[in-house]
């Protein structure tokens, strides 16, 4: 469906070159949801703007439909953008017009008559849920609703890719849910392809099924959801999953309550993942009636990505230093990966002894 | 009442009509000069709106050209324009002297004044609309009519009425090369004749004209925001 292929955006400022997007090759099929994550500046943006041309690659091509993109006449790459919807994170409706008016922009010279634009108006409408608000205008919608208006006029001309540009990052995260559902079901309704740059992997992790992680303007790191999620390669993706899964937060929580943990030397802080629905055994009293090691629970987290189970528990686990090993490879026999957080431990052992 | 009029404004009531007739000379130079004014205005507005660098389709030279001009002919002092540009208002009407003939300076003196206020008027509508505008697969020309114009209307219709009180404050100046008019009135008569009850009759007719316009600015502004 889209194809890019080293593609490189470079912009010459006063002080040389800035390249905000350097050799990046995706590939986005047909019915994907995919997630483009990374953190401000590091180029999604731009990249996401190269796949209908707001912004023009200086290096490498862009494939939509079969397309080659840079290779079209002016008129051919508007009506090629008309075939690529496109939402923003501030909406971008124009306040002049109502609701309606927003929504039949796109669909002046489409060749449909007056009332078949109305048809199509009230249509859009009800597929994004707002019925009722035809004759009104911006100004009076919330957030949530002003996105949903920016869904249905993105959705005009019958596009077969919807570009979201942080289209939900100005939103409450109640509202963030419900926008994501609505682009969820127009995925599956409509077999939209949709393509999502966000800097909350929340987002990932509720639609997506692909997900590109940038970094400075490269794609560090790209898969299937759940694979990228278990098995995270580049730090910035662990940071990524971590405040997705709450896991740093919950560490932080701790970290800034030492007293409240009893951490001895032999203790272990750690954090037990597992995927899937292999791990249907009672790991943690096997812990303890096997290997004698007391497991004590101090977050747990369990995520639902594209149908698998992910879970995480932070845990620390007291015993004897062999049996724990022993443990420890009880687990990965299990598939189910620790991750001792020694740093994090000593900090606390450190913060123990200095107050005692 | 005429009592009190020929007692405070003697010299007034023995040129009624003449006051009558400046009135109208100085609305004809506002009317005139506005439709004129206007067009070019928007259009050279436009024009640098849509050359400046990241505009929809930008272009140095048109850009840098039309920005140096703008800024030159907003830099000369009006009264000097006027004297300056006489040889192409001859040409223009035939006579450099006379009410049409102050309309040539006018227009020339308030097209780059109101350029530059279009210019930051459309300024303001969003860029992302405008990039949504082009992401829908708008071609310039409909991002300039049913985008800039129409979501920058409030902003346009301000600095139009802004322009119009500065376009009488021009016409005042008109005066002092024929062009008659208020002003005039009140130079040639008010101040020149030592008529001061002239003078200030004169000014509440054009600051009556200078409301009027303000007015009429507010109410359309009110009229088309929600």
């Amino acid at each position: 469906m889209i194809t890019l292929k080293d593609v490189g955006v470079a912009f010459k400022g006063t002080q040389g070159t800035i390249n905000a997007v350097e050799k990046v090759n995706l590939s986005i099929d047909k019915g994907d949801v995919y997630g483009i994550v990374g953190y401000s500046g590091a180029g999604k943006s731009t990249l996401v703007r190269t796949i209908n041309l707001l912004q023009r690659p200086t290096k490498g091509s862009v494939w939509v439909n079969g397309q080659n993109m840079l290779a079209l006449s002016p008129k051919e790459l508007r009506n090629a953008r008309k075939k690529v919807g496109m939402i923003f994170q501030h909406f971008n409706l124009m306040d002049s017009r109502t609701v309606a008016g927003n929504i039949a922009y796109p669909l002046r010279k489409s060749g449909l008559s007056k009332t078949a634009i109305k048809e199509k108006v009230v249509e859009l409408l009800e597929l994004v849920g707002l019925s009722d608000k035809y004759d009104a205008f911006p100004s009076q919608l919330s957030g949530g609703q002003k996105q949903r208006v920016a869904i249905a006029r993105a959705l005009a001309n019958d596009p077969d890719v919807l570009l979201c540009d942080e289209a939900t990052s100005a939103l409450d995260p109640k509202t963030t849910l419900s926008i994501l559902e609505l682009l969820k079901e127009l995925n599956k309704r409509l077999a939209l392809t949709i393509v999502i740059i966000t800097h909350e992997m929340q987002v990932v992790k509720e639609i997506c099924n692909k997900v590109a992680v940038m970094e400075n303007g490269h794609v560090v790191e790209n898969g299937d959801v759940v694979s990228i999620f278990t098995q995270p390669k580049e730090l910035i993706t662990k940071e990524f999953i971590n405040t997705a899964t709450h896991i740093d937060q919950a560490l932080d929580k701790i970290l800034s309550h030492p007293t409240l943990l009893n951490l001895q030397e032999n203790d272990t802080l750690a954090n037990i993942s597992y995927v899937g629905t292999n791990t249907s055994e009672p790991l943690i009293s096997h812990l303890s009636s096997r290997f004698h090691i007391a497991t004590n629970i101090l977050y747990g987290n369990v995520e639902i990505l594209q149908g698998t189970p992910v879970g995480n528990l932070l845990v620390v686990l007291s015993g004897d230093p062999v049996q724990k090993q022993k443990a420890f490879a009880y687990l990965e026999s299990k598939n189910v990966s620790i991750d001792t957080l020694k740093n994090q431990s000593e900090k606390i052992v450190q913060f123990k002894q200095k107050i005692s | 009442m005429t009592q009190f009029l020929t007692r405070y404004f003697p010299n007034v009531i023995k040129i009624q009509e003449e006051v009558i007739e400046s009135t109208f000379q100085t609305i004809y130079m506002v009317l005139v000069t506005a439709a004129v004014a206007g067009i070019l205005g928007i259009l050279l507005g436009v024009v640098l709106v849509v050359t400046s660098p990241n505009g929809i389709l930008e272009n140095k030279r048109i850009y840098n050209f039309l920005d140096q001009f703008v800024n030159i002919f907003r830099s000369l002092p009006f009264i000097i324009m006027m004297a300056l540009i006489v040889p192409f208002t001859r040409l223009l009407v035939g006579t450099s002297i006379g009410t049409s003939a102050a309309i040539v300076p006018l227009v020339v003196g308030t097209t780059p004044f109101f350029a530059r206020q279009i210019q930051n008027a459309l300024l303001e509508v969003d860029e992302g609309i405008i990039e949504a505008a082009q992401a829908m697969g708008s071609t310039p020309l409909e991002i300039i009519f049913r985008v800039y114009l129409k979501e920058g209307l409030i902003p346009i219709i301000r600095v139009s009425s802004l322009t119009i009180i500065n376009l009488i404050g021009l016409t005042a100046m008109a005066g002092a090369i024929g062009g008659g008019g208020l002003g005039n009135l009140a130079i040639a008569r008010g101040y020149n004749r030592f008529q001061t009850d002239v003078t200030l009759v004169a000014t509440v007719l054009i600051l009556l004209l200078v409301f009027i316009s303000q007015g009429i600015g507010n109410y359309l502004i009110r009229k088309i925001s929600h």
